[in-house]
């Protein structure tokens, strides 16, 4: 790792300026469970560190029954999954908390951190850039293109949006709030996610020295939710596919829904066409298992990723029958 | 970690060079966020409130004792506990918080020593493999992974014995499902999760004993 400045500010206002304040780059240390990694790999260089472990303003888990859930931009994993509140009225976000199954990571990943991590395609983490290109080329669509994206993938974006938490964050409509050199401002989650369309783009819309402070997530009303993660190893693993469903019923009837799928695309990928096919039926085997083919209706696999696709058809199927039992 | 060494070996036979890589890699930051987040403004020399990039002196409680020592904001807790203050049990095998190998207890939660900055563990607890035998007296955990040959080469076993330990500490009476959850972030390249996990069973027994029994 080579050497850099290191700042431990105790407000939001401090953070921000230490951010544009850095000759070659500064960027956010949180848990540091990637960024540590990132920058061992040679992969991220900041000339400066700025530390969000002594701003009290960004930690802490509160809930009210009106107006909903808000996540301190460091709170942990562990945290989440701790907390009751969490658990009773989000048993998917703890369920997606959950996934990351890792206590070390837990103890120290942090939500913010969650939804501003890089992603893990290996092209990318070897230093070919988030588009993959070498001699003008993406390496990808001819490459080992096993992990990458079955949607949203026309290009020059193939990697996928590596955050557990994302999809059942959009699923939910929570709205993630940042601070800049220009003040707050508010965004959908979904909103927050790009597709970089050059090299100059990056996945998120975090303007330069901008931090996610918090993340807003409204009351659930009367629904069941749940997640569900296809995952090659039980541990230290991201998933392969992974879907989150929100849904309100009137008794059997599903009279709205919203599918969320994360790991398949470069962005949390909603499907409209899954909710269409769920709403006005009742939960059954067999509607969620239409509901799973109609999410990947649209899927465009790559040369390695076929199977891809039946796995986030099951893992659409599997999280609406979770959902409907309310299992926590 | 998913990582492709056989696609890089492939591209290394195309004539791509370590320069290549390394540009890559500059590219890769000159895309990345990094970018966005550069300043063209002129800077001060020195801001208040920077430390380094030069050593800092900063003091680490560990085990109950507090230590001072220099260190590059770069270091890692791990390379500190290692290279500066013999502390050796704590081991480094994959240095990207992916195996667990070197798991120490911060504040009562295990952690990841390699994904932490040794300045940023300023103020806290740290527990090592160093601090859980006491007087030359092995630790229940300790005793159980000896006596359920819950080692092979041994690689991997400070930083399990550490994970188990605070695991014990949050679940003191774990059922087998609870164990094989607990302790996902420690990986065993030898296999030994079955002595691992009778070893679990077997100090958590202990410990309530011990417990029990004042
Ligand atoms: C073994 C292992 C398994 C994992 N499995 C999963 C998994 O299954 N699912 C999953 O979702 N994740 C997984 N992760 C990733 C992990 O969740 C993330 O690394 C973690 O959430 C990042 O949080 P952090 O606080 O450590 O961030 P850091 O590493 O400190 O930061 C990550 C990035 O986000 C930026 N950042 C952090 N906080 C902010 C903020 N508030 N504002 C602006 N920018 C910010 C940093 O600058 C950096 O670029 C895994 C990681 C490991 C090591
Ligand atoms: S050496 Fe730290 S987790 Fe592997
Ligand atoms: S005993 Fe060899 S790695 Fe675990």
């Amino acid at each position: 790792m080579e050497a850099f400045e290191y700042a431990r500010p105790t407000t939001n206002e401090e953070v921000v300026k230490l951010l544009t304040g850095a000759k070659g780059g500064a960027q956010v240390l949180a848990g540091g469970t990637d960024i540590l990694s990132l920058m061992k790999d040679g992969v991220a260089r900041p000339a400066r560190l700025v530390s969000l472990q002594h701003v009290k303003e960004l930690r802490g888990i509160t809930f009210h029954p009106g107006t909903g859930l808000r996540l301190g931009a460091t709170a942990t994993f562990e945290e989440l999954l701790e907390n009751p509140d969490v658990r009773k009225h989000y048993p998917a976000l703890a369920q997606a908390a959950e996934g990351v199954s890792s206590p070390q990571v837990r103890n120290t990943g942090t939500v913010a951190g969650d939804l501003c991590q890089r992603p893990r395609c290996w092209y990318y983490r070897a230093g070919f850039g988030l588009l993959a290109i070498y001699n003008g080329k993406p390496l990808v669509p001819d490459g080992d293109n096993r992990y990458h994206a079955i949607l949203g993938n026309s290009g020059p974006a193939y990697f996928v949006s590596p955050s557990s938490l994302a999809p059942i964050l959009v699923a939910l409509n929570a709205k993630v709030k940042l601070h800049g050199p220009q003040g707050a401002r508010e965004l959908p989650v979904q909103d927050f996610f790009l597709t970089p369309k050059n090299d100059q783009e990056i996945e998120h819309a975090l303007q330069p020295g901008e931090i996610v402070t918090e993340i807003l997530v409204p009351a659930p009303g009367d629904v069941k939710m749940a997640v569900y993660e296809v995952r090659q190893k039980e541990a230290l693993d991201w998933p392969l596919a992974a879907a989150a469903v929100v849904l309100n019923l009137e008794g059997d009837t599903v009279k709205k829904v919203r599918v969320v799928l994360g790991h398949v695309a470069p962005v949390p990928w909603p499907s409209p066409e899954a909710e269409e096919a769920l709403t006005g039926k009742s939960v059954s085997e067999d509607a969620a298992w239409e509901a799973g083919k109609a999410a990947l209706s649209k899927a465009t696999p790559l040369s390695k990723n076929v199977y891809k696709v039946q796995l986030a058809r099951v893992a659409v199927k599997r999280a609406i029958l979770r959902a409907a039992k309310g299992e926590a | 970690m998913r990582r492709k060494k056989g696609k890089l070996r492939e591209l290394h036979k195309e004539g791509f060079s370590r320069r290549d890589f390394l540009k890559g890699a500059s590219m890769a930051v000159s895309t990345g966020l990094l970018a966005t987040q550069e300043a063209g403004a002129a800077t001060p020399e020195t801001e208040p409130g920077v430390l380094g990039p030069g050593a800092v002196p900063i003091t680490l409680e560990i085990n109950g004792k507090p230590h001072s020592l220099k260190v590059e904001p770069r270091v890692t807790l791990l390379d500190a506990l290692r290279n500066r203050l013999d502390l050796t049990g704590a081991k480094k095998v994959c240095d990207r918080g992916v195996c667990g190998a070197c798991t120490v207890i911060l504040d009562g939660r295990p952690v990841y020593a390699c994904n932490l900055l040794a300045i940023e563990a300023e103020g806290h607890h740290i527990v090592t493999i160093e601090g859980l035998s006491t007087e030359g007296k092995l630790h229940p955990v300790m005793t159980a992974f000896v006596n359920h040959d819950a080692q092979q080469c041994g690689f991997c076993t400070p930083g399990f014995v550490v994970a188990c330990k605070a695991f014990l500490d949050k679940h003191p009476d774990p059922t087998r499902e609870d164990v094989e959850r607990g302790l996902g972030g420690n990986l065993c390249r030898c296999g030994t999760y079955a002595g691992v996990r009778e070893a679990v069973l077997e100090a958590a027994k202990t410990l309530k004993g011990g417990r029990a029994n004042g």
